[in-house]
This record gives C-alpha cells, sequence and structure tokens, in this order.
C-alpha cells in the first residue's frame, strides 16, 4: 500500500518537473537538477498534501494530543523553533502527544532542501509537506484567525483545539500542550 | 441618573474587556473601513516619505515586504508591475520594509538600497525602524499588502491580504486582489474581496526570535 503512494508521489513529482515553466525559479532549478536522483535524500518518503487530503491531520478523533506546526526550512523562526517541537515529541510520546510537522516549503525545493534538512537535523517527528497554492480557501479553515505567517501551531485532542501564530521556547511550548494531557 | 451613569460604566468596562480579549486572539491593527494615521518613514533615498506627500494621490498601495523573505521576494516584480500600472492612475506603490534589521541583517538598510536599484523599484522603499507602523496596520507577515483609499475622512483601509492567488507563478495567476481592490475604486465602486489570506514570512522582532 505505501509503495504505491511512493509511487504516485514520485509520479506526481516527475510530471511537474516536465511541465514546469523553465524561466520559474532559473536559480534554484539548478540547484534540484544538480542533486543527484536516486541519493540517499531519496530514501525520506516525504508524504505530500493538497489541502483536501491534509484535512484529516486536523480532525483525528483518537486518544492522542495532536501539535500541529506549520514551518518551512526558509523561515528562521520556524527552523529556530524545530528542535523544541522535537524534544516535546521525545519527552511526551508517553503521554499520547504526537508532534506532527507541516512543511510549506515550496515543491521544486523538496528534494534540494527539505529532505537533505530532515536528514542532516536526524527529525524524528513526522514531516509531511503542504502543497496547496489556493491559500486564500484553506488558511481560515485551519483557524479563522491565523493571517498566514509562520510558524504558526495548532494543539488539540478531538474537539478541543487551540491555535497559536507565535514562536515558542521549549517551556512555553509545554505549558502551552500541559492543559490538554488531563 | 446615576443608575444610568452605572450602567453605561458598566458597558464600557465591559466593552473594553471584550475588546481586550478579542483582540489578544485576532491580532491588532486596522480593520477594513478603518482610517490609516500617516506616517513618516525614511526612503531608500534618505528622504523621508508621508502619504501627505503625495498631493495627486487618490490612494494608495501598501506593501509590507523585505528582501529575505522568498514569498516577498517572488512578488516583488509584482510590485514594480503595479507600480507601473497604477501610479499615474493616482493609486502609487509604498513599500515598508518592517524586520528588526539586527534579527535580519539582509534587511538592513544598504541592503534595501542595493536591492532596490538592482530590481529598479519605482517606488519608495520605506524602513519601519522603530517598528510603529507595521503594528498600527496590523501586518504580521511579508508580504502584506493594504490598499487605501484617500477620503474626506482620511486614508480609508479599502483592502488587506495578497497580491493574488499564486505566489509560485505570475503567469497562472486566476485572480489579482490588489488589482480588482483598486480597479473597483478608481471606478468608484466597492471593493468586492475586501480581504484574503496568503503564507508569508513573520515580521522579524527582537522579542519573536
Amino acid at each position: 500500500m505505501k509503495i504505491t503512494y511512493i509511487f504516485i508521489i514520485l509520479f506526481a513529482f516527475l510530471g511537474c518537473k516536465d511541465t514546469k515553466n523553465k524561466d520559474d525559479f532559473a536559480e534554484s532549478n539548478n540547484k534540484v537538477t544538480s542533486t543527484p536522483l536516486g541519493e540517499n535524500v531519496e530514501a525520506i518518503d516525504l508524504e505530500i498534501y493538497d489541502f483536501s487530503g491534509f484535512k484529516k491531520f486536523l480532525n483525528r478523533r483518537d486518544d492522542k494530543v495532536y501539535v500541529i506546526n506549520f514551518w518551512a526550512t526558509w523561515c528562521a523562526p520556524c527552523v529556530k523553533e524545530l528542535p523544541h517541537f522535537e524534544k516535546l515529541n521525545q519527552q511526551y510520546k508517553k503521554d499520547n502527544v504526537e508532534v506532527i510537522l507541516v512543511s510549506l516549503d515550496f515543491p521544486h525545493l523538496y528534494e534540494s532542501k527539505l529532505k537533505p534538512y530532515i536528514k542532516e537535523k536526524n527529525i524524528q517527528s513526522k514531516v509531511i509537506a503542504l502543497d496547496d497554492l489556493d491559500m486564500n480557501s484553506w488558511i481560515p479553515q485551519v483557524n479563522e484567525n491565523w493571517s498566514g505567517s509562520i510558524p504558526a501551531t495548532i494543539i488539540y485532542k478531538r474537539e478541543n483545539s487551540k491555535f497559536y501564530e507565535q514562536s515558542f521556547n521549549y517551556n512555553e511550548l509545554e505549558s502551552a500542550l500541559k492543559p490538554f494531557l488531563k | 441618573m446615576k443608575k444610568l451613569i452605572k450602567l453605561i460604566s458598566v458597558a464600557v468596562v465591559l466593552l473594553f474587556v471584550s475588546a481586550f480579549t478579542i483582540n489578544n486572539s485576532i491580532g491588532e491593527g486596522y480593520k477594513i473601513g478603518d482610517v490609516a494615521e500617516d506616517f513618516y518613514l525614511k526612503n531608500i533615498d534618505d528622504n523621508m516619505v508621508s502619504l501627505s506627500n503625495y498631493k495627486d494621490a487618490k490612494g494608495f498601495i501598501i506593501t509590507f515586504t523585505c528582501n529575505t523573505c522568498p514569498f516577498a521576494v517572488m512578488y516583488e516584480d509584482r510590485v514594480q508591475a503595479l507600480n507601473e500600472k497604477y501610479e499615474p492612475k493616482g493609486f502609487p506603490v509604498i513599500a515598508i520594509m518592517p524586520n528588526d534589521t539586527s534579527v535580519k541583517p539582509g534587511d538592513a538598510f544598504p541592503e534595501m538600497k542595493k536591492r532596490a536599484k538592482q530590481k529598479g523599484f519605482t517606488f519608495p522603499y520605506l524602513i519601519d525602524e522603530e517598528q510603529k507602523v507595521y503594528p498600527k496596520f496590523g501586518a504580521t507577515k511579508t508580504p502584506h499588502m493594504y490598499v487605501l483609499e484617500r477620503t474626506e475622512k482620511g486614508h480609508v483601509v479599502k483592502y488587506i491580504g495578497a497580491i493574488d492567488d499564486n505566489y509560485r507563478d505570475a503567469s497562472a495567476v486566476k485572480v489579482k486582489y490588489v488589482e480588482n481592490a483598486v480597479d473597483a475604486l478608481l471606478s468608484g465602486k466597492e471593493v468586492e474581496q475586501k480581504e484574503t489570506k496568503a503564507i508569508g514570512c513573520s515580521i522579524k522582532t527582537a522579542k519573536n526570535n
């Protein structure tokens, strides 16, 4: 099952590359092509969703507390707070907490930036990529008060949910999580 | 009479409390229909710029933007195109760089000058050095656009949000939010889509970094 997904994603990828305008991001495209395919970053299984596919991650109704962090490798404060989310994921796994890191990186940089970053930092939390151009329709569906700046974080358990358009240090993050642990 | 005063003061207190609690969650700053205060900020040509300098403007396209945010960079040419199209019609672009440059050295004033020269910006590129202007607008990210209309009341906020609906590919844009807003104002109509959302880089302050 999973293998089929990987194939679908891979195909979607190759498809994109072909149809993409050559003029767009000329500089960065060079970098993409210079990353040899089949290198070890390819082994990283990155799930890529549009918003309709992604929505399920905001609507889980099991016993877990989900900490959903919107970030990107190009976003300095996001990258800075990422270790805190990693630590939270480690420390609170036993309390049924799961951190999901939702990357808003640009699709043409998944291979050259995002995957190498995940590998280099040895990120243990689940990383998924959200690629949906229609931001004006999906941002308010994540939270109607979100202006669209990142980092942004949702902590939820079943119907109980809190949204934060801010950066966290570890203590702040821990205290934001605490009310959900009872 | 006393009762009435009591009632009014209770109402005022309640209003205050609710205003604060609501503001906490949705952020402060101008809403559609608010009158924007004028500002006095340094341009890359070292002159100071205010809205009141523009005697003949019918309004403004204000963009909070910077050198270092990839979204802002992807929109640079489109901001320049907006100025070329709308300055002659009375809606010039004014760009304001809101980041703390000690956090983002790439946005420092000399870097702003360089970038503007490289890209051939024909609009002012101002620095919000004290970071006091962007909070008044309620800007949270770059790029963050505001369309103002000059009226007898002052400069009224008519549109807040993104430039268009496709950051990645200017040629694949379906809806040009800012152009539609300005076109509506130029023909004396109501702006249809008054607010839009888009991902952007948070505005950098010493505190949030």
